[in-house]
């Protein structure tokens, strides 16, 4: 009779884990590293497109060797800062990617700026290429941070409703996520125009 | 001794603030993930089928051309292409109404993704091609970006509507033909209940046969077979691995209590079988061209090009 009054505490345990929110969290868990990942990714994709976008550009506008090197920086400086998918969690990581990224975005928006001076190169269509490129991978990275955010409000959202705050408190202790924060005109996506 | 009746006072205060903010915050939060989750915006308009023109845009001839070629296109290769219309942005951003737009008709099979749509909004002379994940391969950011500037823009430009969307969808289907390839058979893909999600009620079902084993092998037996038949029913299998689920409880429930020893209690020889009625097995269903038109669950990553005229 002991012995099945324990098999019944392990069936309640059972039911309570599941009723208690654990899954949620876990889930929702994953879903925000998922949706990290989707970041990376298009921040990773513009990365690839900066060193063929300087050279078309070198080929042109020679003299804008400054803001050249400066695009040329911030992509170095954006490959050695990464977030690894366990530390979402920590702010400091978070403000430091988002500051490299941040300032590619805007190197980036002055090379493009610097270009409207060279009409042949605005005509190059190896040029007009990467524009298009560019501006596809810019609204990627909008759209992925933007659904990293919505992901991250629904964990931080699920760690703190009752009752799963305590299932997180004793059992999880996950910490809470990190949105991206909009930042004043830094991170807008270069204009491009045709 | 120095007091700090400052200090005490707000100590205490805190105390009851604490639970006051314990309760009232999680409210205000919802409120104000609400709020931000539905932001006072243009609303996406309904679905009504392939071509979307609530802008009044293409004339009727050739809104049923485009109608039979995108939903031919979709019968041979399973590929969704939408077209929509609007009127105005009313100041919302061309990409941020395009993306709500494709997350909720997701247009597109699910798993495929295979789904595009071509935006046009009349007001700001604004063209987009919103392009489905499954479909960045084929139609990527360069091929959207030169059909919505070399083909669709110049022939806007000039007035002709229905020649810039006529060859503006048979640029698309040009891209994007061969990529996916319509299923053979159209099944409904499996219900909601996944087998990750049914695990913890099985494991929870099996103790809570072991449990009853131990009482009585009749009781086990009988919760066995009523359950796992219960649960292959809730989960919409077929008749027949209904009955199978059924035998195998029935089984699990008589001897899972061996096979954690110790004699039993109770002993009882084996019940009456019983019977079980109905098991209903899911129809084909499936998508149907004909009548109504419904996006099929594709996803989109923001992947396309824009471009004004």
């Amino acid at each position: 009779m002991r012995r099945s009054f324990l098999y019944g505490v392990i069936a309640l345990a059972m039911m309570m884990l599941t009723g208690c929110g654990y899954n949620t969290i876990q889930e929702n868990d994953e879903a925000v590293k998922a949706a990290w990942g989707d970041v990376e990714a298009s921040y990773q994709r513009r990365n690839d497109l900066v060193p063929n976008l300087v050279e078309t550009v070198k080929a042109y506008a020679k003299h804008e060797s400054e803001t050249l090197q400066a695009v040329t920086d911030a992509r170095a400086r954006v490959g050695s800062v990464q977030i690894s998918k366990d530390m979402i969690g920590n702010p400091q990581a978070m403000a430091q990617y988002q500051q490299a990224q941040s300032s590619m975005g805007g190197a980036l928006s002055r090379l493009l700026l610097v270009a409207e001076n060279y009409p042949d190169l605005k005509a190059n269509q190896n040029f007009r290429d990467l524009q298009n490129q560019l501006e596809g991978t810019e609204n990627r990275i909008n759209v992925a941070r933007t659904r990293y955010n919505k992901a991250v409000q629904t964990f931080n959202t699920s760690i703190r409703v009752f009752p799963n705050n305590l299932t997180n408190m004793f059992m999880l202790k996950l910490p809470q996520k990190e949105p991206f924060k909009a930042e004043a005109g830094a991170e807008k996506a270069p204009k491009v125009k045709f | 001794m120095i007091k700090f009746p400052a200090g005490n006072d707000r100590h205490e205060g805190r105390g009851r603030g604490g639970l006051l903010r314990r309760l009232v915050m999680p409210l205000v939060f919802c409120f104000v993930a609400f709020w931000t989750t539905c932001p006072h915006a243009l609303e996406v308009p309904a679905l009504k089928g392939r071509v979307n023109d609530y802008a009044g845009m293409i004339s009727p001839g050739v809104r049923v051309q485009l109608e039979k070629e995108l939903a031919d296109f979709e019968r041979s290769d399973s590929t969704q292409i939408v077209i929509l219309t609007i009127d105005s942005l009313e100041g919302e951003s061309l990409e941020e109404f395009s993306i709500k737009a494709a997350e909720t008709w997701k247009i597109g099979r699910k798993g495929k993704d295979n789904g595009a749509i071509l935006l046009v909004v009349k007001k700001e002379r604004k063209t987009r091609i919103e392009v489905g994940r499954g479909l960045e391969g084929k139609l990527t950011d360069l091929t959207a970006g030169r059909i919505v500037q070399l083909v669709v823009n110049p022939q806007f430009k000039r007035g002709d509507f229905d020649g810039g969307f006529s060859s503006g969808v048979r640029a698309m289907i040009d891209a994007t033909r061969g990529e996916f390839k319509a299923d053979a058979a159209k099944t409904r893909s499996a219900k909601k209940g996944s087998p990750i999600s049914a695990l913890p009620f099985l494991i929870f079902g099996a103790i809570f046969l072991l449990v009853l084993g131990r009482i009585s092998r009749v009781l086990g037996g009988g919760a066995g077979l009523v359950g796992f038949s219960a649960m292959g029913f809730l989960l919409g299998l077929s008749l027949v691995t209904v009955v199978l689920l059924g035998v195998l409880g029935l089984v699990l429930g008589i001897f899972l209590p061996f096979l954690f020893g110790g004699p039993f209690r109770g002993g009882g020889g084996f019940g009456p079988g019983g019977y079980w009625t109905g098991g209903g097995s899911s129809g084909g269903g499936g998508f149907d061209i004909g009548g109504g038109f419904s996006g099929g669950g594709g996803d989109f990553g923001g992947g396309g090009a824009s471009g004004d005229w």
